[in-house]
């Protein structure tokens, strides 16, 4: 499966309207995702990077163009079909980690391996992060890299195809954010999830396959790097 | 308009579905009190007005056979302003348009055309001339009968067929609530009061130059109890049996009962909708301000003082309360005329003065107000304290604990859905507890009103298929021997007769005494049953007394207790009598003994007073035309119909009740509910759409809110149920009197009807707010930041 292609995004172009006025969030973006990659999107705030990952996670659809997801066209797909791609397909994290805080580490992990496929047990997934100890903490007990965490090992532990990542380090300090990345990177390697990090974050492209930069919603470069960075030597 | 008032008109704009549920629930508070209040005065005014101005008596008082003289006496009582001396005789009615004899209370007018108490309205015609046939009748009978002026009827009075001609029509204060006698319903039709020129009913009567019944004013402040103590002295030896007070007299009885009941349901419905609407109001505006933390920090960072702060969500506040007052006041003012249209139905007034006070309205606005901002201030405090710089760091995230010591962590039975419910019932716990008590009051609002209807269901069941369960009661207009008895069985269609005597006795025992009525039965009787407490039918002991629950409360009687008896006709003997027995009557003072027994204290010998049938529905016709052709029948009351009217009735009133309450229940669980989901949906619209994210479907995103609603109904079914009941029971034991009490009773339908009633509304409230989680915006969530 590594290096087959995961998504082929073709002419793909989203158009909001808020009142009379059209925002051009994506204005024929072509792009391919292979298997196995981690991926990192780059570029300034409204360049069109967020409104990618959505249609790719099956949170939002298209204006116009395709994304192939091995060969099938998310464009084509109910909202009933969408919410079992998710299931079955998508691992996400967000910025503001999305934990439900009436439920502890293991439960909000346990929510998805309960609907899933094929998951890992949550105390695994927990433990491919670090928070093997923090099993029966609720979400307002941990620290945000914790929290952050509990997300990645949520969105793994159904072994998901592609994780999907937000600004995953927006909310934490560099130190804090290492190990977010770390966790990431672990699970790319091991489980050969294709990854796909947005960052306004310079320093993290060093970890990338390759580097998607954004710009006005377009993709204006895309650089492959030649050796990946380990995350863990990765500064800011 | 301000730039504060704008966003304040905008908020407004927003919560509008929210802000008229709590509108409506406050609207329902101030209609239900409006009506409840503008009747029980209109009522009592109406009362006062008619009482006074057609010199209703203050006491009342009859006798076989007393001279006139004895009336100029009583005249001369130290505070007795005015006497009306007159004969009052029952008869039987034969009336072209109707096949059963009616029956009336024929009562004399002096010359002079008005009585000095108890004075006549009189709605159409003239009074009657002295020495012609000629009568005025109660207004409600002519219009039973469409009777115009110059109609005719004929009446038996004492054995003796006389034809009628009606001249004019009245309203009597005696008779604002007619009841016939031994009627169980007002019979508009069966029983009319008429009155004829004393000259005419005397002497058919054979009472010329005496009385039998006596009316008096008297003056403010004078000692009822010494006067009627008098009056007993100075009609004893004539028959009197036994004077007795306005508060016992049926129709103004009646009439107080209806008071009561309005006047209990001011002090108890209204109120569960303003507690409601504080409560609504305090869930909505707590929100409220928690989402708008921030808002609330720049303000105070702008400058804008406290209280403005303050005043801002208060305004939000007032403009709801508004609302719901005017929407009130338009029902309230509706639901008013509806019961002043229907007072007019059941009672007889003149007029009607429906009282629209300013005060009233006040009332009902400053209460809808105060309920507001009691409800109000907790959230009102919390911003009205919060400091700025707080304000503008977001709050710290919502702390969750195990519950019960870990159990759910440790051992959980639930999916993890479920598991977020529960916590989240558990983290708000007030929330909860409010949301789970305002349920419950819809719940209990619509048992109490349906349980108060089984209760008269099953009193009227116990009355008429327990106990009376004769078709029809033959009273003569006097104590007969029991010959008497023999000529009745031999009417057509006769199957059964069985004799009952009434005497009037006063009843002591040690300090307590009061003037009630022994019905005498014979051993065997088994259409008029008498039933123990358990409601299972006696059998007669063959001596002593077996009496109510009511009487044996009010004079403070155990069995096997002697009391005192003194017969107030006939020798007027007195007797100690044992109490054998303590029995259930749901009506009147009842007092049962041996009719041999109680024949031979009074009467010396064996006498009848009235003779309970079963007749042979073939034969009713048959009946019906003897009865009308036997001269000694002073009147004919027929269970048999008064069951049927009771059935239409009930069937009525019960329509309507449903109706009321049902929409007043659905308003309550509609308000509750509705907002209790929004508010989640508000906090969680996050949580949820996470679970959207994380590839959870809509149906079961929507469980979540829907496990956590639907245990909060769950839960408020038991409390609605043990809140209705406990209402129920204070309300029917308000209702108890002399007259009638009411037993309380729910059967279990009632609880299940309530029940269901509420989870229709929480369900439909539940989907109206599973519609907005179908169609989140995913993204737009998302992006926020709590």
């Amino acid at each position: 499966m590594a290096g087959e292609p995961v998504f082929q995004i073709s002419r793909l172009a989203k158009v909001y309207r808020t009142g009379d006025v059209e925002v051009h969030a994506l204005r024929g973006v072509d792009a391919v995702l292979s298997g196995g990659e981690l991926d990192v999107m780059l570029g300034p705030s409204g360049s069109g990077k967020s409104t990618l990952l959505n249609i790719l996670g099956g949170l939002d659809t298209a204006s116009s163009g395709d994304v192939l997801f091995r060969g099938r066209n998310l464009a084509g797909l109910s909202e009933r079909e969408l919410t079992l791609y998710r299931r079955n397909h998508v691992g996400f994290v967000f910025q503001f980690y999305n934990l439900i805080p009436s439920l502890t580490a293991r439960e909000n992990v346990a929510l998805v391996t309960e609907i899933a496929a094929n998951p890992m047990r949550p105390e695994e997934a927990l433990e491919m992060v670090g928070l093997q100890d923090r099993l029966s903490h609720f979400p307002a007990q941990m620290s945000g890299g914790e929290q952050q965490r509990v997300a990645i090992a949520r969105a793994i532990a159904k072994r998901p195809e592609i994780l999907l990542c937000d600004e995953p380090t927006g909310a934490l300090d560099s130190k804090t954010g290492v190990l977010v990345l770390e966790a990431l990177a672990r699970t790319n390697r091991e489980l050969g999830t294709t990854t796909a990090i947005i960052t306004h974050n310079d320093a993290i492209k060093e970890m990338a396959d390759r580097v998607f930069y954004f710009y006005d919603g377009q993709i204006s470069q895309v650089v492959a790097n030649q050796r990946r960075v380990d995350a863990a030597s990765v500064r800011w | 308009m301000r730039a504060l008032d704008r966003k304040l008109f905008r908020d407004l704009v927003r919560l509008w579905p929210q802000s008229l549920a709590v509108a409506l629930v406050m609207a329902c508070g101030v209609a239900t009190l409006l009506m409840a209040i503008g009747a029980s005065r209109s009522l009592d005014e109406t009362r006062s007005a008619y009482y006074e101005r057609y010199r209703f008596g203050d006491v009342f008082a009859s006798a076989t056979r007393a001279p006139m003289s004895v009336a100029a006496v009583i005249a001369g009582i130290d505070g007795v302003a005015a006497v009306d001396a007159r004969v009052s005789v029952r008869a039987v009615l034969d009336l072209d348009d109707m096949a059963e004899p009616g029956s009336a209370v024929i009562n004399s007018l002096p010359p002079g055309n008005q009585p000095a108490v108890n004075a006549l309205f009189l709605r159409e015609g003239r009074f009657p001339e002295p020495g012609t046939n000629e009568a005025v009748v109660s207004d409600n009978f002519a219009k039973a009968h469409r009777f115009t002026l110059g109609s005719t009827f004929r009446a038996i009075i004492d054995g003796a067929k006389t034809r009628l001609t009606i001249v004019g029509t009245v309203l009597s204060p005696e008779y604002v609530y007619a009841l016939g006698p031994g009627d169980m319903m007002p019979d508009d039709r069966r029983f009319g009061t008429v009155w004829m020129a004393e000259s005419t009913l005397a002497p058919l009567a054979g009472l010329e130059g005496a009385f039998n019944s006596l009316g008096l004013r008297l003056i403010p402040g004078a000692a009822a109890s010494v006067i009627v103590e008098k009056i007993d002295d100075l009609l004893n030896a004539y028959g009197g049996d036994g004077a007795y007070l306005r508060k016992d007299q049926l129709s103004n009885a009646f009439l107080d009962g209806e008071l009561t009941q309005l006047r209990g349901m001011a002090f108890i419905i209204p109120p569960i909708f303003l507690l409601v609407s504080a409560f609504l109001i305090n869930m909505i505006l707590s929100r409220l301000i928690a989402l708008e933390r921030e808002q609330i920090g720049l303000l105070k960072a702008l400058g804008y003082s406290r209280v403005q702060v303050l005043w801002h969500y208060l305004k939000l506040v007032l403009v709801v309360t508004a609302v719901g007052i005017l929407i009130g006041i338009v029902a309230g003012n509706w639901l008013g005329t509806g019961m002043t249209r229907m007072y007019s139905e059941f009672y007889s007034f003149p007029f009607l003065i429906f009282r629209r006070d300013p005060d009233t309205y006040l009332i009902a606005a400053g209460v809808t107000l105060a309920a507001a901002i009691v409800g109000a201030a907790r959230a009102m405090g919390a911003a009205f304290a919060l400091p700025a710089a707080v304000a503008m760091r977001p709050p710290t995230p919502p702390v969750y604990r195990r519950m019960l010591g870990g159990m759910l962590a440790r051992f959980n039975p639930f999916s993890q859905l479920t598991t977020m419910a529960i916590r989240d019932m558990g983290r708000h716990p007030v929330r909860t507890g409010i949301s789970i008590l305002g349920t419950s009051f819809a719940v209990g609002l619509f048992t109490i009103a349906m349980g108060s209807m089984d209760s008269v269901v099953f009193m009227m069941d116990a009355i008429f298929f327990r106990t009376d369960r004769q078709d029809a009661t033959l009273m003569f207009s006097s104590a007969r021997p029991p010959s008497a008895l023999a000529a009745v069985g031999h009417l057509p269609g006769v199957l059964r007769a069985e004799p009952n005597l009434w005497v009037p006795v006063r009843v002591t025992n040690g300090q307590y005494s009061r003037q009630l009525t022994i019905s005498g039965r014979s051993a065997d009787a088994d259409l008029s049953r008498i039933l123990d407490l358990d409601l299972k039918p006696i059998v007669l002991p063959e001596s002593g007394l077996v009496i109510g629950d009511r009487v044996a409360s009010t004079l403070h009687v155990r069995p096997g207790d002697l009391v005192e008896v003194e017969i107030m006709v006939g020798q007027r003997l007195s007797a100690a009598i044992p109490v054998t027995q303590i029995i259930q009557s749901y009506i009147g003072m009842m007092l049962f003994m041996p009719i041999d027994e109680l024949s031979r204290l009074a009467w010396g010998g064996p006498r009848i007073s009235s003779v309970n049938l079963q007749i042979d529905p073939a034969e009713i016709g048959a009946f019906y035309r003897a009865v009308k052709e036997t001269p000694q029948v002073g009147s004919l009351a027929l269970q048999a119909n008064s069951r049927q009217r009771f059935a239409e009735t009930m069937q009525t009133n019960m329509n309507t009740m449903l109706v009321v309450y049902l929409v007043l229940s659905v308003v309550i669980s509609f308000g509750v509910v509705y907002n209790s989901a929004r508010i989640q949906l508000s906090e969680r619209a996050r949580e949820l759409a996470t679970l959207r994210v994380l590839g959870f479907g809509r149906r079961e995103v929507s469980n979540v809110l829907l496990i956590e609603l639907a245990t909060i109904v769950a839960l408020a079914q038991p409390a609605g149920w043990a809140f209705g009941y406990l209402l129920g029971l204070i309300v029917t034991s308000s209702l108890s009197s002399d007259l009638f009490r009411v037993p309380f009773i729910i059967e279990p339908d009632t609880f299940a009807a309530a029940s269901l009633v509420v989870a229709a509304a929480a369900v439909v409230s539940a989907l109206v707010v599973r519609r907005r989680i179908d169609r989140f915006d995913l993204v737009q969530v998302l992006k926020t930041r709590e």
